[in-house]
């Protein structure tokens, strides 16, 4: 095994923030939801490893439970860019020149539209829930996923092992399956990490707008929204979920890279 | 019978002429050498022969392979021949790879595509193709990845897979154009040693004249969209009769 940093540290953070998700389901050191008066504000060290918010609530379980709304809010946003863009690039790299087109500039429409405005009106519309921001970001990032596979899928068609399949009587379904998806894969674990990345970010943005995780279910976003008004008397209360979210989106952007130079064969010479 | 007769045939871009008037016939396992400079038609003409024309580009006049006409046959007829009856080997090995496919994979799939072999009997005759073609150690290399290969060893995969079907006819455009001479040696060896075993009949286009008296015993010269001089090998390099040819020769030499 070759030294590849990026993909243990990747390993390491990602882990971790699983990790510490998986545990709250059995065990968070105290209830999140639980609201106690006479230990609100309370700083660090002692019984609450990371102090208590202006409820009395302690930050250290909430903070475990609000990995949870994360990883959810990644993998439902980056499952949908990824499982509806990817395809549909394919396609617009594979089929008929209009066909490709048509993907193309109905993509640059969605991209046009602000994901964060498309979440907005999406959540009053349906009602602002952690599933539907998602929903929202997915669909908005479906574009960028179709930009890269379409490139990605350009540049492996010109090559002559597909002339020759092609020559040879494969079908365009086969070559997409045996030809094209292997040899984007790489771009595309990368585009879903940076995504990844991205969609926490919208998350926490959201909530703190108002329009995403609806309390009382913790998530970081929404912890970072809660101490805006404290920010100037209690700053940790912010650094905290900020840390936690950087964290996360570091973790996540250092796994993708490490996985393309783990998986992408012709990386591998250069290393 | 003659394998490959192409007559008068020419090629058009929108109306401007690339390629015109080009007659020649290739007689079974006779090795014809198709020479001149870059832009001069040469992987056009073989493109055409393939029914690979690229798009916007059209042929006109004719290619006769046996008793069949390949200009204007269909899609379908087509891709019966190639891969199979005609095979193609392409200058650059790496994109005629795929990256992310073990080589010995790649061989197979040669056959399993044309029906010459079931699924096991293409997986062992790969390996077979692979020591044919001189590849040290060919049951670890039918495993590896394009990329853990050396530019001289990925043509030589390119060259098991263009004979993987017992071709008829195998099209060589710049085959060892992107190696050093040494490697190319090796390479030539290789495809003469193949195309002969297999008494397949070989087009190879280079701009390279010293390959040319290596491999082939006739020669065509292209100049321009034309064949201007053709005969054996050893009288057209010795004794040129056309003045492009000549011109050819003294840039060489």
């Amino acid at each position: 095994m070759r030294r590849n940093v990026s993909l243990w540290a990747g390993i390491v953070l990602v882990g971790l923030v699983v990790g510490v998700a998986l545990v709250s389901f059995a065990w968070t050191p105290h209830d999140p939801l639980l609201v106690d008066a006479s230990v609100r504000l309370l700083g660090p060290g002692g019984e609450y490893v990371f102090g208590t918010d202006k409820l009395g609530r302690d930050l250290a379980s909430q903070l475990m439970v609000g990995a949870r709304t994360t990883l959810y809010v990644g993998v439902v946003a980056v499952g949908i860019a990824a499982l509806i863009g990817t395809p549909l690039g394919v396609l617009a790299g594979m089929g008929a020149n209009w066909l490709g087109e048509l993907i193309m500039r109905t993509s640059d429409l969605v991209l046009a539209f602000p994901a964060l405005l498309l979440a907005i009106m999406l959540g009053a519309v349906y009602g602002a829930s952690t599933l539907t921001a998602m929903i929202a970001i997915g669909i908005a990032t479906v574009p960028s996923f179709a930009r890269i596979a379409r490139a990605g899928t350009l540049q492996v068609v010109s090559t002559e092992y597909v002339l020759a399949a092609r020559a040879g009587g494969r079908s365009r379904w086969w070559i997409a399956v045996r030809h094209v998806l292997p040899n984007i894969s790489g771009i595309v674990v990368v585009q879903s990490s940076v995504s990844f990345a991205i969609a926490v970010l919208a998350e926490a943005a959201l909530s703190f707008l108002g329009f995403g995780t609806a309390p009382p279910t913790p998530s970081w976003g929404r912890m970072l929204q809660e101490s805006q008004e404290l920010l100037a008397v209690e700053p940790r209360l912010a650094l905290i979920p900020g840390a936690a979210i950087a964290i996360a989106v570091l973790g996540f952007n250092l796994l993708g890279d490490g996985l393309r130079d783990r998986f992408d064969p012709r990386l591998e010479v250069r290393r | 019978m003659t394998l490959l007769a192409v007559e008068d045939l020419g090629i058009t871009a929108g109306g401007s002429p690339l390629v015109e008037d080009v007659s020649f016939a290739i007689e079974p396992g006779e090795r014809v050498g198709l020479i001149g400079a870059s832009g001069s038609g040469k992987s056009l003409t073989a493109s055409a022969v393939m029914g690979l024309l690229p798009e916007g580009l059209t042929a006109y006049g004719s290619v006769r392979f046996g008793d069949r006409e390949l200009l204007g046959a269909g899609e379908r007829e087509l891709s019966r021949l190639r891969g199979k009856d005609i095979t193609m080997v392409f200058q650059e090995p790496m994109t005629a790879l795929n990256p992310s496919m073990r080589v010995g994979k790649q061989v197979a799939e040669a056959m399993l595509l044309h029906r010459t072999r079931d699924r096991r009997a293409a997986s062992k005759d790969a390996v077979e193709l692979l020591e044919r073609v001189r590849l040290p150690e060919p049951e670890r290399l039918a495993r590896a990845y394009p990329h853990q290969l050396s530019g001289g060893q990925r043509q030589r995969v390119v060259l098991a897979i263009a004979l993987a079907n017992d071709p008829a006819l195998l099209i060589c455009d710049e085959p060892t154009t992107a190696l050093d001479v040494t490697v190319q040696a090796r390479i030539l060896d290789v495809l003469a040693d193949g195309v002969r075993e297999r008494e397949s009949a070989l087009l190879f286009i280079t701009h390279d004249l010293a390959v040319v008296a290596t491999v082939c015993e006739r020669v065509l010269v292209m100049n321009e969209g034309r064949i201007v001089e053709s005969g054996p090998t050893r009288r057209v390099l010795s004794a040129p009769e056309h003045e492009y040819t000549a011109r050819l020769l003294e840039a060489s030499s």
